[in-house]
């Protein structure tokens, strides 16, 4: 057989062959045969969005030669506010995620009840918030919502960025319901009937021998998740929330300038990418240890 | 009968003030099913061109060549961890801005490239990416056994490839696919953020003028699950047609 690895092979020993391969490729597993597992950094990212950066800016310098402030001037002016923005939209993300766990977790149980009526009423409510965009379900809060209520006289305000963020938390809620309906199912019966034959109580098997074994297992496709929402507090600027697409929607118009245009939309690629990238890659790290020891 | 059905929108509307106005209002009602079948047209487009992509993809990331590799790598990683939003308004916004513009049939100016070719695009390197990942783990599923099976009945690299590899990977990756075309239906509402005309940017339209917000939101809502569970039906008979006896459970 021909080899399609370029790796050089580290023995000639024909003992040794059928594993050299493996061998060559440290410790991956051996899950994959032909593809080598690529061990990408943050920086090959980071490299390649700087090109991008870097080329567009410099075609664009080239067509206007004498502008008032360089690109690099007009950074360190908005770099504050852009980044300031970029905080809020992380706050949103935990304060949804926060939200969206316990609801879910809730969700999750009723899903799991033995009684039929709630039973149904958590599996519908779970496949209609998971089927449903994310943009529609935060349309329908923005929109549905009052913008303040009075409890006892006292008029209470509620502000266009919460109302974004329960938006966010519904779906949320019904992806972890999920996840933890995968996580319930994959402890195995026989820890159920144990319990029950030790006279545990429904909850008491759920909140204490169950659920906490289910966590290790919800972690991975939980932090998953987390990235997604945070990608998705984007979607906010589209119902007029300040967050960090908005600033820089705004920062363009003020500076009213053509050739910006690439490098700050690159830039808010960037923060996203700084920010979740490595959630995704110790993602990945979890999934794998837990696979091992599974 | 539709004349009735009609009428019965409207009494509804004016007894308990659901106003329904897409099914009694023939104008809106040829808007909505323009939108809801552009939001078709869009996620069918966008799906092909993304599987097509993942299987190049996946075809590419088992090149000997080190940067293709990586390029694919990056590609991968770069799209999976910036929001959709962003990718497609960089498109749209940014690039879109450096594309020569042409003359149109009226003599004038437009963008090469238009808010829905846009929308394809961005939508479909977005699936793309994850559609790489899939059919990765597909290929890497099927035995080598198999593979050298092949390769020793004479089949070519590319033959392996198309006859061999891809027809068992993409039944092993089949959930995980339909799971992320299910996504991918669901990310063309994004589309509305560049005045694409799909259901969500029409049903906006519709409660602008007739100030229906709670019923157009509902509906909405439903028709989108109804979608999505076409697309899961569609995807799971799929599965059923093509299992293999003794592969893949």
């Amino acid at each position: 057989m021909k080899s399609r690895n370029s790796v050089a092979k580290p023995t000639d020993l024909p003992v040794l062959m059928p594993i050299a391969e493996r061998l060559t490729r440290g410790r991956g597993i051996g899950l994959s045969y032909d593809i080598p597992r690529l061990q990408l950094r943050a920086w090959h990212g980071l490299f390649l969005l700087g090109v991008l950066v870097f080329f567009s800016a410099s075609a664009w310098a080239q067509q206007s030669p004498d502008h008032p402030a360089t690109l690099a001037q007009a950074f360190i002016r908005w770099m504050p506010l852009l980044l300031k923005a970029f905080v809020f939209n992380i706050v949103m993300s935990f304060l949804a995620m926060s939200l969206g766990t316990i609801a879910g977790v809730g969700l999750g149980v009723m899903q799991l009840s033995p009684t039929r009526p709630t039973h149904a009423v958590g599996w519908f409510v779970t496949q209609f918030f998971r089927n449903a965009p994310w943009l529609v379900l935060l349309f329908f809060c923005m929109f549905l919502l009052p913008f303040r209520f009075s409890v006892f006289g006292v008029t209470v305000p509620f502000p266009d960025w919460i109302k974004a963020t329960l938006g966010l938390a519904l779906p949320v809620m019904a992806n972890v319901a999920e996840i933890m309906r995968g996580a319930v199912a994959s402890i195995p019966s026989g820890q159920w009937e144990a319990a029950h034959s030790l006279a545990f109580s429904r909850r008491q098997i759920m909140f204490g021998i169950i659920l906490p074994q289910c966590i290790r297992r919800m972690l991975p496709p939980w932090m998953n998740l987390y990235a997604i929402l945070t990608m998705a507090t984007v979607l906010a600027s589209i119902v007029g929330v300040s967050e960090v697409m908005t600033q820089t929607q705004r920062v363009l118009s003020a500076e009213n300038r053509p050739e910006f245009i690439v490098p700050f939309y690159a830039f808010v690629l960037l923060l996203f990418f700084v920010y979740c990238y490595p959630i995704a890659r110790y993602t990945q790290k979890l999934e794998l240890r837990y696979a091992v020891r599974d | 009968m539709l004349a009735q059905i009609s009428q019965w929108f409207i009494w509804l509307n004016q007894t308990t003030g659901i106003n329904l106005t897409i099914v009694y209002d023939s104008y809106d009602r040829g808007r909505m099913i323009d939108g809801f079948l552009n939001t078709i047209y869009l996620s069918l487009i966008c799906l092909v061109i993304s599987v097509i992509i993942g299987v190049i993809g996946a075809w590419l990331q088992r090149s000997s060549l080190k940067w293709t590799r990586r390029l694919v790598q990056g590609y991968i990683q770069l799209f999976r961890n910036t929001p959709p939003l962003v990718q497609l308004y960089f498109f749209y916004f940014a690039i879109g801005s450096l594309m020569p513009k042409i003359e149109n049939k009226y003599g004038i100016m437009q963008p090469i490239l238009s808010n829905w070719d846009w929308a394809i695009i961005s939508l479909s390197f977005f699936a793309g990416a994850f559609n790489v990942e899939i059919f990765r783990s597909g290929i890497e599923a099927v035995p080598k056994a198999t593979v050298e099976a092949a390769e020793s009945l004479g089949f070519n690299r590319l033959q392996v490839y198309l006859y061999v590899v891809l027809p068992l990977a993409f039944r092993v990756c089949l959930p995980a696919l339909s799971n992320n075309l299910v996504n991918l239906v669901k990310t063309t509402s994004l589309a509305y953020a560049i005045a694409v005309p799909e259901m969500l940017y029409v049903a906006n339209q519709i409660w602008s003028d007739n100030l229906n917000v709670p019923e157009m939101m509902t509906f909405l809502l439903f028709a989108y699950v109804f979608l999505v569970g076409i697309l899961v039906w569609a995807m799971n008979r799929l599965e059923r047609r093509l299992q293999l006896p003794g592969y893949g459970g």
